[in-house]
């Protein structure tokens, strides 16, 4: 039977250029075999969960496979920790079935409403990088259908060339079926934090290299909105996987047990004022004043992972035109990059509430794989008027110190700049080709990047 | 979780949305399932998925709705395959082909016959006469609103819908006086592939999980009949309150 279509208008997360694509969600995974022989449509790229910002899992005009039915779990091996699950399984729903049986998931990134296929996808990182790696490196091996029909098993040992394509491929090139994913052992649900208050980007970088070895988690919460001597005021937190022995009373009678509350709703698009840079920065204000410095603090993972997924669909806060998401990286000998970087945005007034630093420990083989030795900045940019010549504007600045961008966030680099930026495009290119010699596979940020061809 | 009664359920359809959703909510409570679908290659990765979320006991068993003659060797299989007969089954599979197909094709007509009714009816009969001789068991049936009122759009499958509804009416009388349990499943709008891409109104569409978790509540509860979700009662009073003259007129 032929599978059902859906016009649907699809963007990234982020809300901004929203296209019309044709849509596909199969419930049996015969049927990816049928639909990347794209009879529909000249074109076609996976979905996860579409948490991505911009346009990687958009494809206007054409074919978009939506693949959060295809979410089986297959097997798993407690002794090894190895999960086999279906590409659209989602982290969240690894937490649910794995962490009262002791597994959490190896990396994270800061929501848990992404699919294994997406984390692999765009090679996914978390507050770990800096000791554990990407997604990837827990990644044994997955199974990858490509526009000839065939399902090649790619792991470090066979094919190992598409392997490292694959992963922050932006799904060009193939499906991903099934992935057998290492997850971590834990002994609770909790983390044990620390929280440090920094009152310059100075202090926090110090603090950061002094400090982050003794943590398997990191990252610093920035206040791009203050200037002068309190440029990049931040707040530290560093946390461990915290232990059943150092839990007490209720909590370590039942170590794996959170009690979560349902998620809020933001129903509609507000209006965009709701977030003008004068309430930024009230709740920057407020965010750094009650963040004072303390020690050991216990909290359950999902206030610490992800504080945003108690608010659903938070995105719609920007209002109907959206925002961009910019996340630099740049390596350590370029600090005077991040400080260029984080005295534009102050200056600009344009940057939001959520600015995230944290450093990246060294890179993957993945050939697009974004993490970088150095330091990562992340924040949202309202859409204003101007928004894209501000982003080039960054952009400049990044690619000038050596930096480079993220595609799970860019929505509006150019060819030339993500070509500069990632020097192995060329060998991903031509991997790309020999997989998918029709040119099937494509995406609204594959054309806008050049990134196939 | 354990399954200290040992409670089993036959799960017919597996393959199907709402029916998925509806194994996990039994896999969830602890019991046994036999998995039956004639996708013997998806029934397996849905058996596993449940044996690895809920460590409980799955098998996948084939099953063909339209193939009678083979029900009653299904039954034995299922026998063989938990050890005893099951406590209690639900059944989820369905056809529906596309309204103006239908009108235009008997060959169409005559298919869904032959699975909503007629292979229905047999494999209902067969485990009937089990649980009837045992004194003990339940039936959760998926029927259709869309069996309530013939609607311009798809009343042959209504049809088929409307006669299961009047087959289960009929079999929950018989089967009342040996402490069996047949509930009339009315799933309204459910987001499963059976109505992926049609136009439908967002607030009443059901996701499968939600259907499911119904579907367990109401035939563990032994409920006659359950609307799913339980406003399409109300909606369906209000549409079949609708006097003939006037719904002739509405593009239904
Ligand atoms: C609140 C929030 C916080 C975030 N924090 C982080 C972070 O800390 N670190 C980080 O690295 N990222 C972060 N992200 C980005 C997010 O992790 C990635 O964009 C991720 O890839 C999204 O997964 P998804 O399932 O939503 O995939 P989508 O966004 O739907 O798709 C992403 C890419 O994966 C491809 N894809 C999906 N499924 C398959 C498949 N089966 N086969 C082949 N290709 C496939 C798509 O084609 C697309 O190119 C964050 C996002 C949000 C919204
Ligand atoms: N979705 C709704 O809004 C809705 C509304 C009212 C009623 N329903 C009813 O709910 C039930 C489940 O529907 P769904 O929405 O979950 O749709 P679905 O996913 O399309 O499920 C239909 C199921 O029936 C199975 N089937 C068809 N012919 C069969 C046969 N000869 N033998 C065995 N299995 C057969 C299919 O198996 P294959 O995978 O092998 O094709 C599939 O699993 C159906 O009875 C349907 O009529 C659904």
């Amino acid at each position: 039977m032929a599978e059902a279509i859906m016009q649907q208008t699809l963007s990234g997360w982020g809300g901004m250029n929203s296209e019309v694509c044709d849509m596909f969600r199969p419930e049996k995974r015969r049927a990816l075999s049928e639909l990347i022989q794209c009879k529909h449509s000249d074109s076609l790229i996976a979905r996860g969960l579409g948490r991505s910002y911009g346009d990687t899992a958009v494809n206007g005009g054409s074919a978009v496979v939506d693949t959060t039915r295809l979410d089986r779990m297959l097997g798993f091996d407690p002794d090894e920790g190895l999960l086999e699950c279906e590409a659209g399984v989602s982290l969240a729903d690894i937490i649910d079935v794995f962490l009262p049986r002791g597994y959490f998931v190896p990396v994270t990134p800061g929501t848990k409403f992404v699919t294994v296929g997406g984390a692999i996808a765009n090679d996914v990182h978390g507050k770990n990088h800096h000791v554990d790696g990407t997604f990837c490196e827990f990644v044994e091996s997955f199974t990858l259908l490509i526009p000839s029909g065939e399902v090649l098993t790619c792991s470090r040992d066979e094919n190992e060339d598409v392997f490292w394509a694959t992963a922050g491929g932006v799904g060009l090139t193939g499906i991903i079926l099934t992935a057998r994913i290492r997850l971590m052992a834990v002994e609770s649900a909790y983390i044990t934090a620390d929280y440090t208050q920094c009152t310059h980007l100075d202090s926090a970088l110090e603090a950061m290299a002094a400090t982050d070895e003794n943590y398997q988690y990191s990252v610093a919460w920035v206040d791009c909105l203050a200037k002068g001597k309190n440029l990049g005021r931040s707040v530290l937190m560093q946390g461990n996987h915290t232990p059943a022995a150092e839990l007490s009373g209720t909590h370590a009678a039942a170590p794996f047990a959170v009690k979560g509350g349902l998620p809020k709703m933001v129903p509609f698009n507000c209006p965009s004022f709701v977030l003008n840079p004068l309430s930024i920065q009230a709740f920057n204000t407020v965010f750094y004043a009650a963040h004072g410095t303390c020690t050991g603090k216990i909290v359950d993972y999902d206030q610490y992972f992800y504080p945003l997924d108690a608010v659903n669909h938070w995105n719609r806060l920007y209002g109907k035109s959206g925002f961009a998401q910019f996340q630099a990286t740049l390596p350590f000998e370029s600090k005077a990059g991040l400080v260029t970087i984080l005295e534009r945005l102050a200056k600009s007034r344009r940057a939001s509430f959520l600015a995230v630093l944290k450093t990246f420990g060294e890179q993957n083989p993945g050939l697009l794989s974004h993490p970088m030795k150095g330091y990562t900045l992340t924040l949202d940019v309202p859409n204003r008027p101007g928004l894209t010549l501000f982003l080039h504007e960054l952009d400049k600045i990044l690619l000038d110190h050596g930096g480079r961008l993220y595609l799970a966030k860019d929505a509006v680099a150019t060819p030339e700049t993500i070509a500069a930026m990632y020097p192995r495009l060329d060998e991903f290119r031509a991997i790309q080709k020999r997989l998918d010699p029709k040119g099937v596979l494509s995406s609204s940020m594959a054309r806008r990047l050049g990134l196939v061809g | 979780m354990n399954n200290e009664f040992n409670y089993s359920v036959v799960i017919l359809g597996s393959t199907s949305g709402i029916v998925r959703a509806t194994a996990h909510a039994y896999a969830e409570a602890g019991y046994a399932l036999v998995l039956a679908a004639r996708d013997d290659e998806e029934n397996k990765i849905l058996a596993a998925d449940i044996r690895v979320r809920y460590g409980v006991t799955c098998h996948a068993l084939h099953f063909d709705g339209a193939d009678a003659a083979s029900h009653p060797k299904f039954v034995t299989d299922c026998e063989a395959a938990l050890g005893t007969n099951p406590t209690g089954l639900i059944l989820g599979f369905g056809y529906m082909a596309e309204q103006e197909k239908a009108q235009r094709d008997v060959t169409e007509v005559q298919a869904m016959v032959d699975v909503n009714l007629t292979g229905a009816i047999s494999i209902l009969e067969r485990f009937a006469a089990v649980f009837e001789e045992r004194g003990s068991g339940f039936m959760g049936v998926l029927s259709s609103v869309a069996g309530e009122r013939g609607k311009q759009s798809n009343y042959i499958y209504g049809a088929t819908k409307a006669g299961l509804t009047c087959y289960l009416e009929g079999l929950r009388v018989r089967l009342f006086k040996a402490n069996v349990t047949v509930t009339t499943i009315q799933p309204g709008f459910v987001d499963t592939k059976m109505t992926y891409g049609l136009p439908l109104p967002g607030p009443l569409v059901a996701t499968p999980e939600q259907a499911g978790r119904a579907i367990f509540k109401a035939v563990s509860k032994g409920q006659d009949e359950a609307y799913v979700l339980f406003f399409w009662r109300y909606i369906m009073l209000i549409i079949k309150a609708i006097p003939r003259w006037q719904f002739k007129k509405m593009s239904m």
